[in-house]
């Protein structure tokens, strides 16, 4: 989709520019005369509105650093220093706190758009695997940022989520013992995770530049799952698709704000304004809520190693979702067996977070070990299967006649119009 | 040229072999200390014993410790304990190993092993459950042990894992009598 430049300066200096660093040229080809599909709704404005939580995420985060110590016998003191000491930072430190909730909430809708319109299909295979290192930084960097404040849960939270490498054969221990530098999490832990919580941000920064390079290479996707033909598919990025994102941006801000300015904790643990005490666990240990899906199935399996197997797997799982989805056709709009498979998925996927939510016990077992088992199934078994015996429905011959087909039947009067 | 090209090539292969070479060394040579970096550094190593005196603790009560900053668990055993410990066989354990670092790695999990001969009412184990390293809480659990509230394994009244996912016993420090109520752990 990436045509002849139509960027012509007609300002001399940018023109001198242009010449000589032709960057201009690429914002102007990328985010103004980009040809996007005329289809796209309101799932696919979470690319965009992901972009500016990162941006959001890392201007609060440089700001907070001004502020905090990471070492143990201050870091705890430091949050709380911040949130009532420092001008304006108990707003600074609640949006970086309950912007963490709200990347996640973004990331978890786009990867699910990806699904449902099977983004992931060839030839954006390369895209959707950058997608899902994204998805694994992000989650390192969460992880890694939640432990700083120094809390019970900050703490305990670390000490499980390391003890996952234990598990590795033969080297597990050393492989710890690495990670902490030390015995057991302690400041040598902190301080490296803070360093770390710094720079992934930044290496998150050069993967998406790459995901949006591939995503300009192949061309967005969009509801029908036909490809673009011709110009008649598409419009320029600037300005319907960016006062679309913009649009979708603030209505995405406002519950964002709702939740910083009269629940920021509502999405965290009270535990965590206990400070972190080595020598006690608190009675129920859980992750953040983002991570509960994955904890489920962690803790699903009753072995450690494929405990572990099973949790990471499960992320890297998708990133053969193109191989696994045999299917030609993308989007699930015209699969009707598929579309149904992909909301009992969802289902599924919420139902593991509120078992990780819960304790180890009784009927929670066995209800995670049931998910689990359909998660992996829906993946391995389902998809592959389904693509081949699924009888899809007909296609629309182009995304311009998909268009003008559903005006058509919804306001014929709007059509001379058009 | 071309009598130049002959002439030079190997002297041109030399130079591409030693230079790799030199960087292939010298990439590992940075990248030790950039990962050694990591593990534990002097001062954490140097923390390396404590002493305590378990005259204090009453049957039945356990104390949590600190060493190399994870807690150690030392309790008073009641005689119901030890003997409900003794009658299991080991056979029964998920465990068959003691994970006593006092005695050889491949001694069975009985409750002797566990602890010190003639000392058999104190119980020193590491609070750190082998599943993910929570720390179990006493008194609680099916087997009269401990029960680790993260992802529900019970151990029993010796600190062998019974139930639940944590594939080991609770380990053993290495630790000796220094006399008849004092023990050095470390």
């Amino acid at each position: 989709m990436s045509g002849h430049s139509t960027y012509n300066p007609t300002n001399p200096v940018m023109k001198w520019l242009d010449d000589r660093l032709p960057m201009p040229r690429l914002m102007y080809d990328s985010f103004v005369s980009y040809p996007v599909p005329r289809n796209l709704n309101y799932w696919y404005t979470f690319g965009g509105i992901l972009m500016i939580m990162l941006v959001s995420q890392i201007i609060t985060g440089v700001v907070l650093v001004m502020h905090y110590t990471p070492d143990t016998s201050m870091a705890f003191d430091s949050i709380e220093h911040i949130r009532r000491n420092v001008n304006y930072g108990n707003i600074l430190q609640k949006w970086h706190a309950v912007g963490a909730s709200f990347f996640f909430i973004a990331v978890y809708i786009h990867i699910a758009r990806g699904m449902y319109y099977g983004s992931y299909k060839a030839p954006r295979e390369i895209l959707w695997m950058l997608g899902v290192v994204i998805f694994l930084v992000m989650m390192a960097t969460g992880f890694m940022g939640y432990v700083l404040p120094w809390g019970q849960m900050s703490f305990w939270g670390a000490k499980v989520i390391t003890n996952l490498f234990s598990a590795v054969p033969f080297f597990g221990e050393p492989i710890v013992t690495w990670l902490w530098g030390g015995f057991s999490v302690d400041n040598a832990t902190l301080q490296r995770f803070f360093s770390l919580h710094y720079l992934l941000p930044f290496v998150l920064v050069g993967v998406v530049i790459l995901h949006v390079w591939a995503l300009h290479v192949t061309g967005q996707t969009n509801p029908t799952g036909v490809e673009v033909k011709s110009g008649q598919d598409t419009l320029p990025f600037t300005p319907y698709a960016t006062v679309k994102d913009a649009f979708a941006l603030c209505v995405f801000f406002l519950f964002f704000c709702a939740f910083v300015f009269y629940a920021p904790d509502y999405l965290g643990h009270s535990i965590n304004y206990q400070e972190a005490n080595p020598l006690s666990t608190p009675a129920h240990i859980v992750p953040e809520w983002y991570y509960l899906p994955f904890y489920a199935i962690l803790r699903a399996i009753p072995d450690k190693l494929l405990g572990v197997v099973a949790m990471f797997g499960s992320i890297l799982i998708w990133f053969a979702l193109p191989w696994l989805d045999t299917s030609k056709v993308r989007s699930a709009a015209y699969r009707p067996i598929y579309k149904q498979l992909f909301w009992i998925l969802m289902i599924v996927f919420f139902g593991l977070g509120v078992v990780g939510a819960n304790p180890p016990e009784g009927w929670w077992i066995t209800a995670g070990q049931i998910l689990t088992f359909y998660y992996f199934a829906h993946f391995l078994v389902l998809l592959p299967l389904v693509g081949l015996l699924e009888t899809p429905k007909p296609l629309p011959s182009s995304i311009s006649d998909a268009v003008l087909a559903s005006n058509g039947a919804k306001a014929p009067a709007a059509q001379p119009a058009e | 040229m071309s009598t130049a090209d002959a002439h030079d090539a190997n002297r041109r292969d030399f130079l591409y072999i030693a230079t790799g070479a030199v960087g292939a060394v010298g990439a590992a040579s940075v990248a030790i200390p950039l990962i050694d970096q990591m593990n534990p550094s002097a001062d954490v190593l140097a923390l390396a014993s404590i002493e305590v005196n378990l005259e204090p603790i009453e049957e039945g009560q356990s104390i949590t410790v600190t060493w190399r900053g994870n807690p150690v668990i030392i309790r008073h055993r009641t005689a119901k304990e030890i003997e409900e410990a003794k009658a299991t066989p080991v056979s029964d354990l998920p465990d068959g190993l003691a994970r006593n670092a006092n005695l050889a790695e491949n001694a069975p999990a009985t409750d002797e092993n566990r602890v010190v001969d003639g000392k058999e009412q104190y119980l020193v184990q590491m609070g750190v459950c082998t599943h993910l390293g929570c720390v179990p809480i006493g008194n609680e659990g099916d087997y009269d042990g401990w029960f680790c509230p993260c992802h529900g394994s019970h151990y029993d009244s010796a600190g062998r894992i019974r139930k639940g996912p944590a594939p080991e016993n609770l380990h053993v420090p290495q630790y000796t009598y220094v006399s008849d109520t004092q023990i050095k752990i470390g």
